[in-house]
């Protein structure tokens, strides 16, 4: 049983044939304009690398590069084929190259397609990634002096005052973290001593945060230094201040960055995919139509188009028997080897 | 004698006149391009006239905004008459035109020049306006309650964090000013009374700066109080220590910004400035070689362009006397039918007197 029979006279056909020449240069641009939209995404994902903790998310925009090259090519050879599909003469020498080129192409169409659902499902893993990142970034704050982590602060800083965000969750995180280094601490003093004494592991800890936690909107010049303590400043209550330093954490802030580039990229990268869809199957359409068309003396006769001879599961399965049989094959290739071995010592 | 002469033949003259098509095309667009710098800077300017006291600099960029209209205005006359050169009997609308089409044109690029020289001669006056305009923002830093001042903290904290500097000169100039407002201090406190008597005016100065002074690239955490006492903090000494804060005063990081704004708007009005002088240099070859051959009557012929008929000194010479006949004609009142003959005497006889008069008194 075919699928989606349509009813093709010669005037429908040529029709078909020159617009789905000019949709296929337009799609052409449009995988271009995927394979640009990768490479952004991949550049604003490299600038804060150092608050990453590992690189599962650039699988997003590795895919849309690898699908705005493939498009380029599938569409540039459905040009050519709608070009020469009306001439008898030179249709025929596509006949081979058809039904792998139909295979290819929906495999990357349909990876289109995965790649706007992996963003939005990679966002967790996006999420702990940038906390691990953070907390890191957070911890080695004050190692300005040891090779590799040298600028940790000055990333942290950076980020903080470009996102106007303060700490991983929030600004109580510099609370738990040391992030004073030791070669600025007096130690002779007897208020450094007594905090480093009065901590588990020794560390001085202060209920303070970094400069660039300040936020340039308050009113008041920033407290940075015990923001916990109502009476060590004049007029201010700190559950109450929330223009003094940023509140939002910095994790909350670049999840929020990143989903909102990627919600515009997978937009785009929709209505594209839609076109690319659209693309393939007026092309399966002439050519279906086209093939009635071939032996035949007067070109101008009515014809039929289908999408697939047999039905989805079957088309499926002659597809993948290939890929199977191949795989299979190389499997009892390598038991037959491993039967030879264990059998010639014997 | 002619001033650079050169020869057209037919074929050079419809030439010129497409190659001069284009070139109005392609003026028309740097007249656009002179439009959207002067605008360009208009915007930049008015970002930061907060800033800036009360001193004239937006003539800068109205003028470049008024020269890319005008250019564009021009250019596109010029593209027409050229278009229309090609074809002598076309050229008979245009031929009364030309000539002070070209003299306007030519006053036109002295301007865009003007503007070029004054794009680098803003220097000057922007930098006193910067100075004043930095001063009165820092000294109204602390007023975020009185209306009309109270972004003044944001807009000078961002410019700080942005461009990397602190006060006007430098950062000591934070030293003199009151920057922490009187709603934050404590009255009570026996500290503060002290240092407010300290001062002559009663103003809470102190060696500190405000947390956008402080510099990123410090690998210790910013020391923004008691700045020039080594003993409050440990292991520091003021004097050495460049890289706590940031050593620029935003006076020079503004100057230098928009310097090199202005060093590439002048670079690059200058270089519309010669191509539109090349561009009137052919217009005037191509009229005076079509009026040549209207002159001559053959159409195909060869002619003569040039740029001043007569020597230099001479077509000075004819200006100077098209203005004395201006003169000549104001002492008849401009009347033209009274013959005023200006050099000759009447010759009545020997004594000047007019002979029917001796008639009567003899």
């Amino acid at each position: 049983m075919v699928v989606m029979k349509m009813k093709f006279p010669f005037q429908k056909r040529v029709k078909l044939a020159q617009g789905l020449w000019l949709l296929s240069w337009c799609a052409t641009v449009a995988g271009a304009t995927t394979f640009t939209l990768g490479c952004l995404l991949k550049t604003e994902l490299r600038r804060r690398a150092e608050v990453m903790a590992n690189t599962d998310i650039h699988i997003v925009p590795n895919t849309l590069m690898i699908v705005g090259l493939a498009s380029l090519g599938i569409n540039y050879f459905a040009s050519k084929i709608c070009q020469d599909a009306l001439d008898a003469g030179r249709f025929p020498r596509w006949k081979n190259f058809l039904k792998p080129y139909f295979a290819v192409s929906c495999f990357f169409t349909v990876l289109m397609l995965l790649a706007i659902i992996m963003s939005y499902a990679m966002k967790g893993s996006l999420e702990s990634s940038l906390k691990a990142g953070l907390r890191n970034g957070i911890r080695f704050y004050k190692d300005t002096d040891t090779p590799g982590r040298c600028f940790q602060k000055q990333n942290i800083d950076r980020l903080q005052m470009e996102f106007q965000c303060c700490g991983n969750n929030d600004f109580r995180d510099w609370f738990e973290v040391q992030w004073i280094s030791n070669r600025y601490l007096d130690f002779s003093s007897t208020e450094v001593k007594n905090r480093i004494k009065s901590n588990v592991d020794g560390r001085y800890l202060v209920d303070g945060v970094p400069f660039s936690c300040c936020n340039p909107s308050s009113p008041r010049p920033c407290i940075q230094y015990r923001l916990t303590n109502n009476s060590a400043h004049y007029n201010y209550d700190y559950q109450t201040e929330e223009l003094n330093i940023y509140l939002r954490g910095c994790r909350e802030a670049l999840v929020n960055y990143y989903m909102g580039l990627m919600n515009t990229i997978g937009a785009g990268v929709l209505s594209i995919f839609l076109l690319q869809g659209s693309v393939l199957v007026s092309l399966r359409f002439l050519q279906t139509a086209m093939e009635a068309v071939a032996g035949k003396e007067n070109t101008e006769i009515e014809t039929e188009g289908y999408l697939l001879e047999k039905g989805v599961k079957e088309t499926v399965m002659e597809y993948l028997d290939p890929v199977l049989t191949f795989l299979l094959l190389k499997n009892k290739v390598e038991e037959g080897t491993a039967g030879e071995t264990t059998t010639a010592p014997a | 004698m002619a001033v650079l002469k050169v020869k057209f033949t037919k074929t050079r003259r419809d030439k010129l006149a497409q190659i001069l098509w284009i070139l109005n095309w392609i003026s028309v667009v740097t007249g656009i391009i002179l439009f959207s710098l002067g605008l360009f800077l208009k915007v930049e300017l008015k970002k930061r006239e907060e800033l800036m006291a009360e001193k004239d600099i937006q003539y800068v960029p109205n003028m470049l905004i008024a020269v890319g209209l005008i250019a564009c205005a021009i250019n596109f006359l010029g593209g027409k008459i050229c278009y229309d050169c090609v074809d002598s009997t076309k050229f008979l609308r245009w031929k009364l035109i030309m000539l002070p089409y070209i003299v306007c044109t030519f006053f036109f690029t002295l301007c865009v020049l003007v503007g070029a020289l004054m794009c680098y001669s803003m220097h000057w006056e922007l930098e006193e306006a910067l100075d004043l305009g930095l001063m009165q923002a820092m000294r109204f830093y602390k007023d975020t309650d009185m209306p009309g001042r109270c972004f003044l903290k944001h807009t000078v904290d961002t410019l700080q964090i942005q461009f990397q500097c602190c006060g006007n000169s430098g950062y000591k100039d934070w030293f003199q000013i009151q920057w922490i407002s009187n709603r934050y201090l404590d009255m009570s406190k026996k500290e503060v009374v002290d240092r407010l008597r300290s001062n002559v005016e009663g103003k809470y100065l102190m060696d500190g700066v405000p947390f956008s002074c402080c510099n990123i690239n410090s690998p210790r955490p910013c020391i923004q109080q008691q700045i020039t006492n080594n003993s409050a903090h440990f292991n520091y000494e003021h004097q050495t220590e460049d890289q706590n804060l940031w050593m620029k005063g935003c006076r020079q990081a503004l100057l230098e910004y928009y310097t090199h704004i202005m060093q590439s708007i002048g670079l690059t009005v200058l270089i519309t400035w010669l191509f539109e002088l090349s561009v009137l240099t052919g217009v005037r070859y191509l009229q005076t070689s079509l009026e040549n051959v209207l002159r001559q009557g053959d159409p195909d012929s060869e002619s003569d362009g040039w740029l001043l008929e007569n020597s230099l000194m001479e077509t000075a010479r004819i200006i100077k006397s098209l203005g004395k006949s201006n003169q000549i004609n104001t002492a008849n009142n401009g009347d033209p039918n009274i013959d005023v003959p200006s050099t000759s005497k009447a010759h009545y006889g020997p004594d000047n007197v007019p002979p029917k008069e001796k008639m009567e008194t003899s």
